[in-house]
């Protein structure tokens, strides 16, 4: 099995066109994803996760360091990942079952076989019967599915979740949550999820990465002992409630540092 | 999750049957009743026009009036010119309007796809398109004469611009996320091109369809009356010389009519598109 992750003294640096300035995202992050694990990016807004993770998936360069996946470095995106988009990003023109085969086609796969994958897929994140609908007639939590769907379509080594289900009602969000876990078990994928809530992370993740601001670094890794498959009431247990405490206690400095620096400027 | 169902027009539907009984009569009014309004406030109109027109209170030099008008384009019928004059300007709308659109839509992607090409031809498409296209009719005649071709070029003219302007406009305006999903999928350039921009830029190319319409239509009349040899707008310029009033709103029912037609040509396109288009506009 692929899809081991190792970065190492990444730096993502950005010019700012307009002031001419640089602007440092990410400074000397150093991070190591085993295959198959589930790790979640996890800091408050700015902090620079989606950089990273940004930076993994090859859209934006690294300024220093290194990416390696499987010993090979990253320079632009490729076949052994996927991204799932914060907003679904599904074409809007195309109907599901366009849009999940979206991947496949680009890579050329699309194809009898290609048909017979996306047809499996859509059934695996449940969206049978909703193959001909347009992205603008199915609600929000059907649209990441999709959006998850055509990031599997493709058949990644490593997903890359940037924060998919922020914009969903909280019902919807912890029940995809369960989805996602259920559809992460029968694939046995590498999964790097982003998000900005803690609950999600923990109950998500085999460890949780929680980055510092301004610029972004790994503030502590924290290693999440919970058995699978987790059923959603596991978020109201003490163990769950203990980790959700101890990560907020170093999430409540970051924020407050970010807090102050945005009242100086 | 629950497919995304809207309740409301099943809602609207069932409540005032529920309510009460209602009679035939009302129920035939009240489902009908905007293109019923419509009706009676055009009928009300061309009645008013009638009175006013007929019973002296205007000169009907100025206004002519309905039943006139109606005889007027008895008259042109049975002249039988009125056949040929329609063919010709519909000649210089078609022609010209189809050249606009081969020409125009192309150009216009091609501007907003490469960038060189756009510095390169930046400057002439936008002093073009500032230039009153009246302007140059009198050059577009010594250029190609009173014939079907100075026309072609006026009508091609007038829709070129806002077909080309769309077009660069929706090849410039694709959504970034959009862009980036198809570049995490690995696409190159073509294939960015051919999946995202070009199925994202129709909407604005069926808008600048509907703007160059309209000014196809006035590139035919204005071209038609500085100097042709037939055609509707050739007729309206000798009505107006010799104040024949009735004559002149026959050809300017006629422009209309076609505009009308047209557009919900173009309008019944969009619609078709408006499946998954995210916003009407």
């Amino acid at each position: 099995m692929n899809g081991k992750l190792e970065a190492t003294n990444v730096c993502v640096e950005y010019l700012i066109a307009r002031t001419g300035e640089r602007f440092r995202a990410l400074e000397d992050v150093c991070l190591t994803v085993n295959e198959g694990e589930f790790v979640s990016f996890l800091g408050p807004s700015g902090c620079g996760k989606t950089t990273f993770l940004h930076a993994i998936d090859g859209l934006v360069p690294v300024t220093r360091g290194e990416i390696r996946i499987d010993d090979r470095a990253i320079t632009k995106p490729g076949k052994d990942r996927a991204m799932v988009f914060q907003s679904p990003a599904l074409l809007p023109w195309r109907t599901v079952m366009c849009n999940v085969m979206y991947g496949l086609e680009i890579q050329g796969a699309g194809g009898q076989a290609g048909k017979q994958r996306v047809t499996n897929l859509i059934k695996l994140v449940g969206l049978e019967g909703f193959e001909h609908r347009f992205p603008n007639e199915l609600s929000g939590g059907m649209q990441q599915r999709a959006n998850l769907a055509r990031a599997l379509a493709t058949d990644p080594e490593i997903l890359l979740l940037d924060e998919p289900f922020a914009n969903l009602d909280e019902q919807t969000r912890e029940f995809m949550q369960a989805e996602l876990l259920r559809i992460w078990a029968t694939t046995h994928k590498t999964a790097i999820f982003v998000t900005h809530n803690i609950t999600e992370a923990i109950y998500l993740s085999d460890r949780v990465v929680v980055f510092s601001a301004r610029p972004g670094h790994i503030k502590k890794i924290v290693t999440i002992d919970l058995p699978r498959p987790r059923p959603l009431k596991l978020k109201r247990q003490v163990e769950f409630l203990k980790y959700e405490e101890d990560i907020w206690e170093m999430l409540q400095e970051e924020v407050a540092k970010m807090g102050m620096r945005a009242q100086e400027t | 999750m629950s497919p995304h169902l809207s309740a409301a027009p099943i809602a609207q539907d069932t409540l005032p049957r529920v309510e009460k009984q209602e009679s035939f009569f009302t129920r035939f009014i009240s489902t009908r009743k905007h293109i019923l309004i419509n009706l009676t406030s055009v009928l009300v109109f061309f009645l008013i026009w009638e009175y006013i027109g007929t019973s002296g209170l205007i000169n009907p030099l100025f206004i002519s009036s309905p039943s006139a008008i109606v005889q007027s384009a008895a008259q042109w019928v049975q002249e039988g010119s009125i056949w040929n004059d329609l063919y010709v300007s519909g000649t210089e709308f078609v022609v010209g309007f189809a050249l606009a659109i081969i020409v125009g839509i192309p150009f216009g992607i091609l501007l907003g796809w490469y960038r060189t090409f756009n510095y390169i031809f930046e400057p002439f498409v936008f002093g073009l398109n500032a230039t009153p296209r009246v302007a140059l009719v009198p050059l577009l005649i010594i250029w190609f004469g009173i014939g079907l071709w100075s026309k072609v070029a006026i009508v091609f003219l007038g829709a070129f611009f806002p077909l080309v302007l769309n077009a660069y406009a929706g090849v410039r305006t694709v959504d970034d996320l959009l862009l980036r999903a198809a570049r995490s999928f690995g696409a190159n350039d073509w294939q960015i091109f051919r999946t995202i921009t070009l199925p994202s830029s129709v909407p604005f190319v069926l808008a600048g369809l509907r703007v160059g319409l309209g000014h196809a239509l006035i590139g035919i009349v204005i071209g038609e009356l500085v100097a042709a040899t037939a055609g509707i707008g050739y007729e309206m310029a000798i009505a107006g010389a010799t104040f024949q009033t009735a004559r002149l709103f026959v050809g300017i029912l006629l422009i209309t009519i076609a505009g009308v037609f047209l557009t919900g040509v173009i309008g019944y396109i969009e619609r078709r598109f408006d499946a998954w288009r995210p916003q009407r506009m």
